[in-house]
Parts: structure tokens; C-alpha cells; sequence
């Protein structure tokens, strides 16, 4: 699309979508979103493997040399890796705030995009998995962390905040990865009318024998929706969990009671922020601009905005809280952060995390897909910060001035700090070339029940003016049908 | 008391109009065919309508069962798991803590809750929809795509052209017919 037809259509959209858009039409172009995307997607794609070569060659690395090639030490044992973990576990939740809530409130507009959300859910928890496995150094080892009983009669411990991570986490894998099947399951059947070769025997493998009678969908929408309620408590725990990580260690900045909302509006946020960027992501690759229209996208970023003041709220809570807490270890700590050498860093998640989401109240922005897409980025670049001034400035800060340190990053750690976005990259990228990213009988739904309301309430109109004919009497069909 | 009539039959019929389809299930509920009743009507669509169900009656689901009995399962199984490792792992040094620690273990409990209740429901699913099963023979790519289909089942041969009489005064555009 060109600049000006884009420009013209921020300008005239008003609508989330086309009511009058023909169904043939919503699986034409979801079909052959998975058969022919733009050159874009295939440079995302190579940019991904890239970054994900490297992460493999420095797991290598760090294989042969040991864990001292990341530049960890007595202090500093976790780092970038238990930072980049947390982001990505909060990055997971897009996919629950915008599919389940907004289900369970009947946000409709949601239908054309919460299929990609959730699938951000399921390769986010996939990408956070990898850290605390390259974290063990040896990383054939890492299904002690599950409970199971060896020869030796031992188990692990229970009552650490890990071991939660490992039980919140897999649950929550699970769970994700239910909730993005199931909803596929009719597309997966138009999927699988409509496709040959390998892809139709895919399909139909997948869409389990699905043919769409009233019984299926009863049950369809019953299954939905109870799994919606499984997870949203379910999102909860598992960000509150991995907060308890840091808040059951008695150490100086992490000790807080409002640790578990504060990760959690986090993760929403970031969750939202990374929504933004991929949804103009995917409907440049894809041309999706029917469906991922300008309305939906204002939806998106004034919700990211409202988590974003939910965040900062949550941030000057802790900020004061250590400020009159008279605490003087975690004090120092903040006023290590604001001051000492990780000071840009702390200013920069400030300036992203806090002031740049101010930027999502203008609707010029709003409707800007280049500056929109920069400030998602940027958003998702504050969150990230974030993360790593939780965990850095407390450890190099501790109650112990023998464990005092200053502690930089060195590159196997960025490695796999980007490979992770690689990793991440590949396999959306991947998903959505396979799988149909807009889910397409919930766009039918919405086109359905929307044009349904305009008939109806343009037949109470003709009832008032006498003599004139109905929209049914009229003959009109009301599902774009042939 | 036995049903002596003939239930030798099914029609399919196929329609563009999502509000005619409506319409003849309707009318079936009006006994405009005397002997159908909604109870042999099935739709088969491309989307969901909640708000033909008013007109079918209610037809009830056992998912919410499974999901509570699988979440019940994970709740009271997780404890126990984890009372009974913790029970046979004296070993580990305690320091002072009591050997099964029950607020760290209803943080794992809760979390078996939710992943057997989702596992159940998603079983419920399964048997409830009869997923799995092979698709009948009045499966049309039409459903899929952007129309409507009606299967009235356990039809005799006077019924059968009623039906088809009412499908046609509701624009049906295919009609198929099986004899079991």
C-alpha cells in the first residue's frame, strides 16, 4: 500500500471492520496469508535465524569454557539471564489479557487479533524457558527441577520460589498451548477444506473431525470460555510467582510486598507494547489492513496506556516505599540505581517506561504506524530495562560489602539476550506462516452479530416511517454469502 | 409407549440466508411439520449462535463437570503429592521448618488445580463435541466458507416433502437426502 493510500486510510477508518466485507473474502485472504507473504517477513525471518545462530554459538562457547565466559561471579550469579527471563515471562501475558479478559468482557474488537496474541503467549514462555536451562551450565540436567522420585528417594524443594517457576510455568505452557489450539480448531477445518498436500494432512490431523454443528459448538463455546477462566488467575500466579524469585530473598530492593502486582501490571504492559509492534508487523507482511484496521489499533494503545500508568503507579509506590521505609541497605540501593554507574540505564526505563506511553494519548500517534511501531519498540525497551535494574543494582549493592561489585555484561550473555529475540522471531514467524494468524470464523462472528445490530435497528427505523420495506423483507443476506 | 412412525430419513438443506435458516427452525418449533420436533434438528454453521439456542432449547453440556472434577483432582492429588514427598524426604536438612510446609504447598496445589482442570475440560471437549470421530456424509466445504445447514433427522416419507416444502419457502439453495 502506498504512503498515500495509508495515510488516506488512517485518516477515513472509522470503522473496526468492514461489516459488509463477504466471508469468501476473510478466508481467501487469511489463506493466502500463509502461502504468500510480503519480502518483509522473509528478512525478519533471516534476521531471526541470525540471532539465533549466535545465541547457539555462544551456548557453545559457554558449553566449553564454563559459566565464567559470561563474566557471572560470586555476586552477580544470575544477571541478564534472569532479567531477560522475567521480560520474556512477561511479554507471555499479551496473549492472556487480550484473548481471555477481553473474551470474558465481550470486547469484540479483540477477534481479529487475539490469535497472534496468544501465540506471542505460548513462544514467549517457550523463549523464557531457555534461561534458567543455559543458566544451570549443565544443561543436561535440567529436569531435576522436576518432581520426580530418583533412586536415591530425593526430591526438590518445595518451598522454593524455583521450584514454584518450574510448576507455574509448565502449567501455564500447557494451558497456553490448549487455549491456542482449541480456539484454532474451526479455522484449522476451513484449513483443511481448502488446502492439499502436506498442509492438508496437517489440518486435518489437527482439526480433529471438526464440522461445525451446533452440538461442537456448544460445547466449543463452553470449553473456551472455562479455560479463559483458568487462565486468568492462572497469569496471575505465575507473574507473581516469578516476582517471589526476587521478594522471598532477604535482599536490599527486593524484599517488597508490592513486588507481585508490580510484575504483573509489568507484564501487561510489555505484553500490550509487544501486541503493538507485532500487530503493524503482521499486517504489513500479510496485507492485512481489512483486518487489522486503525480503530482496533487505537483500542490497543489506549489500553497500553492505561497499564502503563498502572505500572508507574505501582513503580513511585515502591520508589516511596523504600524512600520512608527508612531501610537504609534498600535506600541505598534506589539511590544507587538514580546516581551510581547503572544511572542511564535506570533514567532510560524511566524516560520509556514512564513518559514515552504519554506519547499513546495523541491520536496523531495513535494513527502513525512508523512513530507507533518506534514507540512500542521503545516501550518493550523500558520494560526490558526494567527487568535488568531490578536484578543488577541489587547484587552489585548487597547487605555484604565483600560481594560490592560492579558487574557489565559481557557478549555471551547480550548473545543470548538477543538470540532470544531470534528465537522468539523464528518461531512466531514460523507460526504464523503455517497456522492463520486471524482467527476467521471470530471474524465472521463479529461481522455477523455487528451488521446484524445495524438491521435491526434500521428495521425499527422503517417500522416508524410506515410503507417503507424491512432489511429482511428486503431480501438482504446478513452473512455476506453468495 | 413405542414411536411407531417410519425413521427412515435425513435431509440436509443448505442455505444462504442465515435469517431463513432461522426462520425454518422456527417454524419447526411451531410443528408447522406435525411429528418434527426442534429435538431432530441440527444446524450445522460457519460461526456460533448462542442466540438460536432460545429457539432449540436448552441442550446441556457435562464440560463445567469435568472441569470441576479434574480441578478438584489436581487440588486434593498436588497436596498429597507433594505432603508425601515431602514426608519421605526427612534427609534434607529442615532448619527448623515443619517437614510438609502447607503454604508453599498450596502454591503448587493451585497451580495442579488449574492444569488438570484445563486438562479435564479440554477431555470434557472431546467426548462432549465427538471430535474424533468421521465427519457424517452431509458434510459440505459451504459450512465452512459462508452458509448454513439444517440436518432434520428421524423423518418418515410423508414428512420429507414437508420438510422440503418448508426449507423452499425459505430460499434453501441445496437439499441432500440420505436413507438410513
Amino acid at each position: 500500500m502506498s504512503e498515500a493510500a495509508l495515510k488516506h486510510l488512517s485518516e477515513t477508518q472509522t470503522k473496526d471492520i468492514d461489516e459488509n466485507i463477504a466471508w469468501a473474502k476473510i478466508n481467501q485472504d487469511v489463506l493466502r496469508s500463509m502461502e504468500n507473504p510480503r519480502r518483509g517477513y522473509w528478512i525478519a525471518m533471516a534476521i531471526s535465524v541470525a540471532l539465533f545462530s549466535v545465541m547457539i554459538y555462544a551456548e557453545v562457547y559457554q558449553y566449553m569454557y564454563g559459566m565464567g565466559a559470561a563474566l557471572l561471579n560470586t555476586s552477580h550469579m544470575w544477571d541478564l539471564y534472569i532479567s531477560t527471563f522475567v521480560f520474556w515471562i512477561g511479554m507471555s501475558h499479551s496473549g492472556t489479557l487480550l484473548s481471555a479478559i477481553l473474551h470474558l468482557v465481550h470486547a469484540d474488537w479483540r477477534k481479529p487479533i487475539y490469535r497472534f496474541a496468544e501465540a506471542m503467549t505460548t513462544f514467549s514462555l517457550m523463549t523464557a524457558g531457555i534461561f534458567p536451562v543455559i543458566h544451570l551450565g549443565r544443561v543436561w540436567n535440567f529436569y531435576w527441577v522436576m518432581p520426580y522420585m530418583t533412586d536415591r528417594g530425593i526430591w526438590p524443594n518445595f518451598r522454593s520460589p524455583l521450584i514454584w517457576d518450574a510448576f507455574a510455568i509448565t502449567t501455564y505452557l500447557t494451558s497456553s498451548v490448549l487455549f491456542l489450539y482449541i480456539g484454532m480448531i474451526p479455522d484449522l477445518a476451513i484449513c483443511r477444506d481448502n488446502t492439499k498436500g502436506w498442509r492438508k494432512k496437517l489440518y486435518t490431523w489437527l482439526s480433529l473431525g471438526w464440522h461445525g454443528d451446533d452440538r461442537q459448538w456448544r460445547n466449543f463455546r463452553i470449553t473456551y470460555l472455562m479455560i479463559a477462566c483458568f487462565l486468568i488467575p492462572l497469569a496471575v500466579s505465575v507473574h507473581s510467582i516469578v516476582s517471589m524469585d526476587f521478594a522471598m530473598a532477604i535482599m536490599p530492593g527486593w524484599h517488597v510486598t508490592t513486588f507481585p502486582p508490580y510484575f504483573v501490571a509489568g507484564a501487561l504492559y510489555s505484553g500490550c507494547a509487544a501486541i503493538i509492534t507485532l500487530f503493524i508487523l503482521l499486517r504489513y507482511f500479510f496485507k492485512f489492513e481489512e483486518y487489522m484496521t486503525f480503530p482496533i489499533l487505537d483500542k490497543v494503545c489506549k489500553l497500553t496506556f492505561v497499564i502503563a500508568m498502572v505500572w508507574t503507579y505501582l513503580n513511585l509506590v515502591e520508589f516511596a516505599s523504600v524512600w520512608y521505609g527508612h531501610d537504609i541497605p534498600s535506600k541505598e540501593v534506589l539511590l544507587a540505581k538514580a546516581f551510581g554507574p547503572y544511572a542511564p540505564f535506570f533514567w532510560g526505563m524511566i524516560a520509556f517506561g514512564m513518559f514515552l506511553p504519554f506519547t499513546l494519548l495523541s491520536k496523531w500517534a495513535r494513527r502513525n504506524m512508523k512513530f507507533l511501531f518506534v514507540v512500542s519498540v521503545l516501550l518493550n525497551v523500558g520494560m526490558w530495562l526494567e527487568r535488568w535494574m531490578i536484578v543488577t543494582p541489587t547484587l552489585s549493592l548487597g547487605y555484604h560489602p565483600w560481594g560490592w561489585n560492579i558487574m557489565w555484561p559481557g557478549w555471551v550473555e547480550w548473545a543470548m539476550v538477543g538470540g532470544s529475540f531470534g528465537w522468539f522471531g523464528m518461531l512466531f514467524l514460523i507460526f504464523v506462516k503455517v497456522f492463520p494468524c486471524v482467527s476467521m470464523y471470530e471474524v465472521k462472528e463479529m461481522v455477523f452479530h455487528r451488521k446484524r445490530t445495524i438491521y435491526e435497528d434500521v428495521d425499527e427505523m422503517m417500522v416508524l416511517h410506515k410503507g417503507a420495506p424491512t432489511a429482511a423483507e428486503a431480501g438482504s443476506t446478513n452473512n455476506g454469502g453468495s | 409407549m413405542a414411536n411407531h412412525r417410519k425413521q427412515n430419513h435425513r435431509i440436509f438443506g443448505l442455505f444462504a440466508d442465515f435469517e431463513q435458516a432461522f426462520e425454518v427452525i422456527a417454524g419447526i418449533r411451531r410443528y408447522e411439520v406435525p411429528g418434527i420436533t426442534v429435538d431432530d434438528v441440527r444446524i450445522k454453521s460457519p460461526i456460533e449462535h448462542p442466540e438460536i439456542e432460545d429457539i432449540l432449547g436448552e441442550r446441556p453440556t457435562n464440560i463445567p463437570k469435568f472441569a470441576f472434577v479434574g480441578g478438584l483432582f489436581g487440588l486434593v492429588f498436588g497436596f498429597f503429592f507433594l505432603a508425601g514427598a515431602q514426608a519421605n524426604f526427612t534427609v534434607q536438612p529442615q532448619g527448623g521448618k515443619p517437614v510438609i510446609t502447607i503454604p508453599s504447598n498450596l502454591v503448587l496445589a493451585y497451580e495442579m488445580l488449574i492444569l488438570f482442570g484445563v486438562l479435564a475440560t479440554l477431555a470434557g471437549f472431546i467426548i462432549g463435541a465427538r471430535l474424533m470421530r468421521k465427519r457424517g456424509p452431509f458434510y459440505n466445504h459451504a459450512v465452512s466458507l459462508d452458509q448454513i445447514g439444517i440436518v432434520v433427522e428421524r423423518i418418515d416419507d410423508t414428512q420429507r416433502q414437508q420438510v422440503r416444502d418448508l426449507f423452499a419457502r425459505h430460499r434453501v439453495i441445496d437439499v441432500f437426502e440420505e436413507t438410513v
